[in-house]
């Protein structure tokens, strides 16, 4: 098979999964539908596998057709394999593969099975065309087409209107940022007179650092990326979206499609490193989401919002070490997030299964016992994203950290204090679902059991890959190979083009010792103190009635979407109402009642002097032509006076 | 020679029709001309580059007056009669169908409309072009009020004396251009018209403007449209939304920009930034609204408005987009009025108060009502995508401030169109949505190539653009 095939069919494999499952999905018996699906999953994986072994560190660009062509501006239906596509295609693919089949166990029971797994395989589409796409306007087809399928999926039981209207939310919200996305190609266009990648940053190199354009096109981009990756101010619509099935909340909401925003801007670095001004923008917006989202997961009681705010909070993260300019680091906890995410969803898919559908960390308590491989895996996630080494989220946020520290070092004690959070609440998570005593009902109790092989084998592997994904990026002081870093360098030549100390680190190895040791006490005081209050201490979140004080304002998340309501939603609401009863009914309506009203009766008053109807009409032109010389004249006279006048 | 059949086949068997009084007849006879007319369009769309002689035909008409029955196609008029065979095609077969009374007639008054149309989009003599500019509302206002609802005739008459007065501007502008100029050929005008003086120049284009701003509609003469929209018998609203609009819009494009150019040069700002307005005005109207087709009424005319500000930033990406978008927005407004009489049909409601979770008992009219809708929210790989980037790059590049207010359309389209689908398709079931079922092979004819040409067009526009692209060129020389 050729190179620019074996591309091709990545992304249409899926395709022809979403087609058959869609459109014979009452004809299929649910075994096939399964395995027509995830196999079209996993097939994807291998072939993005064997396009990574015949990839020899250039760029191939695949040109399938000229998709827009106007004036000059030509873009192509383009796919481009480098460094950055293929290691967001191997996450995604295969996340995606062990994700579709949990799926097959964890919504067995469900009518819309074969609906579910065309969505899926939809999704999968779209975001291989998103990390794969040659030019910014593919980015564009797969970024909406993502938003699209996240839509289908928070609102897949929307017989539930409250979950119909999470969905609806996600999308407009999307849309909010697209408006930026948008309007940062049009800039990019204009500036550049294309939107193909390789053109697009190799004449960004001959643009000074602090160019005003190049800002204003990364500040829009960002907006689109503040849309996909749910970082402050568009980031209410991510917790709404554990309305979806738990399969999609780790594939979608977890491990892929919100980390498209940190792609965007490693893929258009060359820019962003080109402008200070937009990476401080992206440091701080990154720094003040990831805090938000931290305290907020502090006091949330459902396991799902729990871990929806901790994923706001890392995105955040993310999101700091591109603002720091560690462009690589941002990925590398994409990676690795993208590993103890889907495996904290999907192990907290099993606890709700187990729990009969409870979602509840209050009628929790004592599970540890109950399901045992599930229990086990959830605690390795948990340590994780909690920062301790060996495990996977150490290497990548110490990363961060640590040129944050070199960046600002108030920005690195503000995000040290958010890692401080993020291990307590987590822990809190854990103690309270599986230690202590059950503390739900008798027939829950009756229930309890662990899932089926299905859904505990995508548990197994993602916690061995939470466990081992960190060494991909071993720090410095280790003296080991960071392969991570060193793969990815070809995607930088162009910041490194534009800035002459990019990618340098001045920190001492004796400083790297310390701040990866204070890190590292951070993490672990916080899991002591949640130990003290949930785990030794047994305690348990109050009931919802008995929250009070700053405690109740942070529960109910600062009322920040009761305020979006009031500051945006109702004013667009009371406008419609006004403009269409006061202004389009009588001012707008009223004027064709004058015309309609004037016409019918001058041609009353004039059939009174003409003898019919069409002799009015040739009178009205008549006059018409007069009335219109008469000015041209007069206009004509005008002009020559005034002519005259000078 | 080719062309003038296209013009006749429909105009003749429509007055046949409208004579004729046996419905298996009219079925036969519709099924069979549009049939024919797609046959004969498809060969003359092959035969585009090689041989002009197919696309021309001239006659002398009022030879005293040097006024000539001509009509022939360049890319533009080629794409617009596409789109009036293919789009007159789907309502005809939507409509045979659909249980109304006197279908023969209702038929053949379709098939004079898509005549009329043809004209209008191939004339290239100005006379000839008002002609059918005014002669294809009237079979539409026949049906608006022979088929229509109670106290339809008021809002249609209100509808056609607006129109027409709005026509009659450009009858002046027409006069008074035939007076310098001593015939009526639409490029011998062109011609003329950059010759005059300035001040002629400007009031031409008000008289032109103020015909398609009437006719599209543009903010602020907007106010027939939704009532008519909304009130009209679906035939009626299909064929003014999914074509009569385009009028408008293509006499833009056709007179209002080579006819008045000065004029043009002169004020389309001021004109851009009304269209803008109506294009937010018309989507934020849309958010509030319960009745299926005032909404979609209301987004129709958002989207008119949008057509007309990038045709007249005069450049490529605007009026390649406008053209395109008109075909985009053909197949989807008549798209969306025919779901939402197939919902009105089967549930006697046409409020979102009373509807929902139909697609647990409708899944087919489920997906493809989301594929249009798609269209009209302009996501990727739907024709809606392609015409709305273009255009609201041009607008951009036009007036950036401007730009950012037009490009947040795409939020207001989305709120609306997703809370239209929301409110029908999902939640629970209804009383009005309890014992509906799915739609059949009817409903699947005109719905699937609709869904079809969405993505299609979507995939591949180039294959309109490139038919735009020349036309667009020589506008902007």
């Amino acid at each position: 098979m050729t190179l620019p095939l074996l591309i091709t069919l990545i992304p249409l494999i899926p395709f022809a999964g979403f087609l058959i499952n869609g459109l014979g999905f009452r004809n299929i018996p649910k075994s096939m539908v399964s395995v027509i699906g995830t196999g079209a999953s996993f097939l994807s994986f291998l072939f993005v596998f064997f396009t990574y072994l015949q990839f020899n560190g250039d760029p191939i660009i695949v040109k399938l057709f000229d998709w827009i062509t106007v004036g000059s501006l030509n873009i192509g239906f383009t796919f481009q394999v480098d460094q950055l596509s293929l290691i967001m295609l191997l996450v995604i693919t295969g996340v995606g593969t062990l994700i579709h089949g949990y799926s097959a166990g964890y919504m067995s029971h469900d009518p819309g099975f074969g609906k579910f797994f065309a969505y899926l395989n939809l999704f999968l589409f779209s975001m291989i065309i998103l990390v794969l796409g040659g030019n910014y306007l593919m980015m564009f087809i797969g970024w909406e087409g993502v938003g699209l399928c996240s839509y289908l999926l928070i609102g897949f039981w929307n017989k539930n209107t409250s979950y119909a209207n999470a969905a609806r939310k996600a999308f407009i919200m999307n849309r909010v940022g697209d408006l930026g996305f948008l309007i940062g190609i049009f800039l990019i266009i204009s500036t550049f007179g294309t939107v193909e990648y390789g053109e697009v940053f190799s004449r960004a190199t001959s643009f000074a650092v602090g160019d005003a354009m190049i800002t204003a096109i990364t500040l829009a981009l960002f907006v689109g990326a503040m849309g996909k990756s749910a970082q402050i101010p568009l980031f209410t619509w991510l917790p709404d979206a554990m309305a979806g099935p738990t399969p999609v909340s780790a594939l979608i909401h977890a491990a892929t499609m919100v980390t498209s925003g940190i792609y965007m801007i490693v893929r258009s670095n060359v820019l962003y490193t080109l402008s200070p001004f937009t990476l401080e923008v992206v440091a701080w917006v990154g720094l003040a989401t990831a805090l938000l989202g931290a305290v907020i997961g502090l006091f949330q009681n459902d396991i799902k919002k729990v871990l929806a705010y901790s994923t706001v909070s890392q995105l955040g993260y993310m999101f700091i070490g591109l603002g720091v300019m560690a462009y690589s680091s941002g990925l590398f906890h994409v990676i690795t997030h993208a590993f103890f995410k889907a495996l904290l969803f999907l192990g907290a898919g099993s606890v709700i299964h187990a729990m009969s559908n409870d979602q509840d960390i209050r009628n929790m308590g004592g599970l540890w016992s109950k399901i045992k491989i599930t229990a086990v895996t959830f605690l390795i996630g948990t340590i994780a994203i909690s920062g301790i080494p060996p495990f996977a989220g150490f290497f990548s946020k110490d990363e961060i950290l640590a040129h944050t520290f070199e960046h600002s070092k108030l920005m690195w004690v503000l995000a040290l204090a958010g890692s401080f959070l993020t291990a307590f609440y987590m822990f809190r998570l854990f103690f309270v679902t599986f230690t202590g005593k059950f503390r739900g009902t008798h027939e829950q109790e009756h229930h309890l059991h662990e899932s089926p092989s299905s859904m505990t084998i995508p548990l197994i592997v993602l916690a061995t890959l939470s466990v081992l994904g960190g060494f991909l990026g071993m720090p410095v002081v280790f003296h080991a190979p960071h392969y991570l870093n060193e793969f990815l360098s070809p995607v930088y030549e162009g910041s490194r083009t534009v800035l002459e100390t990019f990618g340098q680190v001045h920190l001492s190895h004796s400083t790297e010792w310390i701040l990866m040791g204070v890190s590292v006490g951070v993490a672990a005081l916080a899991i002591f103190l949640s130990y003290i209050v949930y785990g030794k201490g047994a305690g348990v979140p109050e009931p919802d009635g008995e929250i009070r004080g700053i405690k109740k304002v942070i529960y109910d998340k600062f009322y920040i979407d009761e305020l979006y309501n009031a500051v945006f939603v109702q004013p667009v609401m009371r406008i419609s109402s006004w403009l269409h009863s006061a202004m389009d009914n009588r001012v707008i309506g009223g004027l064709v009642n004058a015309v309609s009203g004037g016409v019918t009766e001058t041609a009353g008053l004039l059939r009174k002097l003409q003898t019919g109807n069409i002799g009015t009409y040739v009178w009205l032109i008549t006059l018409g032509v007069i009335i219109f010389l008469g000015f041209s004249v007069g206009t004509e006279v005008w002009t020559s006076l005034k002519s005259i006048s000078k | 020679m080719l062309i003038l059949l296209l013009f006749l086949l429909p105009l003749i068997s429509g007055v046949f029709l409208v004579w004729n009084k046996s419905n298996g007849v009219a079925k036969t006879t519709t099924v069979l001309v549009s049939l024919a007319q797609l046959a004969l369009f498809i060969y003359i769309g092959s035969v585009f580059r090689t041989d002009a002689a197919a696309l021309d035909y001239s006659m002398s008409w009022l030879s005293d007056f040097n006024v000539s029955f001509h009509l022939g196609l360049d890319g533009l008029s080629l794409i617009m009669t596409g789109l009036t065979v293919v789009v007159s095609g789907l309502i005809l077969f939507a409509v045979k169908d659909l249980g109304y009374n006197n279908v023969s007639r209702l038929l053949g008054l379709i098939l004079i409309t898509e005549a009329a149309l043809i004209g209008v989009f191939a004339a290239k003599d100005a006379f000839l072009f008002y002609f059918f500019f005014e002669l294809a509302l009237v079979p539409v206002y026949l049906m608006a009020n022979l088929w229509g609802g109670n106290g339809i005739s008021r809002i249609t008459l209100k509808m056609f004396i607006y129109t027409v007065f709005g026509s009659l501007f450009m009858l002046v502008s027409f006069v008074v251009l035939y007076l310098f100029a001593q015939t009526s050929e639409l490029t011998e005008l062109a011609r003329v018209s950059a010759l005059l003086k300035p001040g002629i120049n400007n009031l031409l284009f008000w008289g032109f403007l103020i015909a398609f701003a009437i006719k599209s509609p543009l903010f602020p003469f907007h106010g027939w449209l939704p009532d008519a929209y909304s009130k009209s018998p679906t035939p009626a609203t299909m064929l003014l939304s999914g074509l009569l609009s385009k009028m408008g819009i293509y006499g833009i494009l056709r007179i209002l920009l080579p006819l008045a150019p000065a004029g043009a040069a002169n004020f389309s700002g001021l004109v851009i930034y009304f269209a803008i307005v109506g294009l937010i005005y018309g989507s934020v109207i849309a958010i509030q609204q319960f009745h299926i087709k005032r909404l979609i009424a209301y987004s129709s005319f958002a989207h008119m408005g949008l057509m007309a500000a990038a045709a007249l930033t005069l450049s490529p990406s605007g009026i390649q987009g406008a053209v395109f978008q008109m075909v985009a927005h053909g197949f989807s407004a008549v798209g969306l009025f025919y779901v939402a009489k197939i919902i009105y049909d089967k549930t006697g409601s046409r409020s979102l108060t009373e509807l929902g979770g139909m697609s647990q008992r409708a899944p087919k009219l489920a997906v493809l009502f989301l594929v249009i809708l798609l269209g009209s929210v302009g996501l990727p790989l739907t024709n809606g995508f392609v015409g709305e980037f273009l255009m609201l790059r041009a607008v951009f590049d036009f007036h950036n401030i401007l730009g950012i207010a037009a490009v947040s359309s795409i939020i207001l389209g989305a709120v609306y169109l997703l809370r239209l689908y929301q409110k029908t398709m999902f939640g629970p079931v209804t009383a009005f949505t309890e014992n509906i079922e799915d739609i059949g092979v009817k409903e699947l004819i005109v719905l699937v190539p609709i869904a079809l040409v969405i993505i299609i067009t979507g995939v591949f526009p180039n294959c309109l653009l490139e038919l735009s692209s020349s036309f667009a060129d020589t506008l902007i020389k």
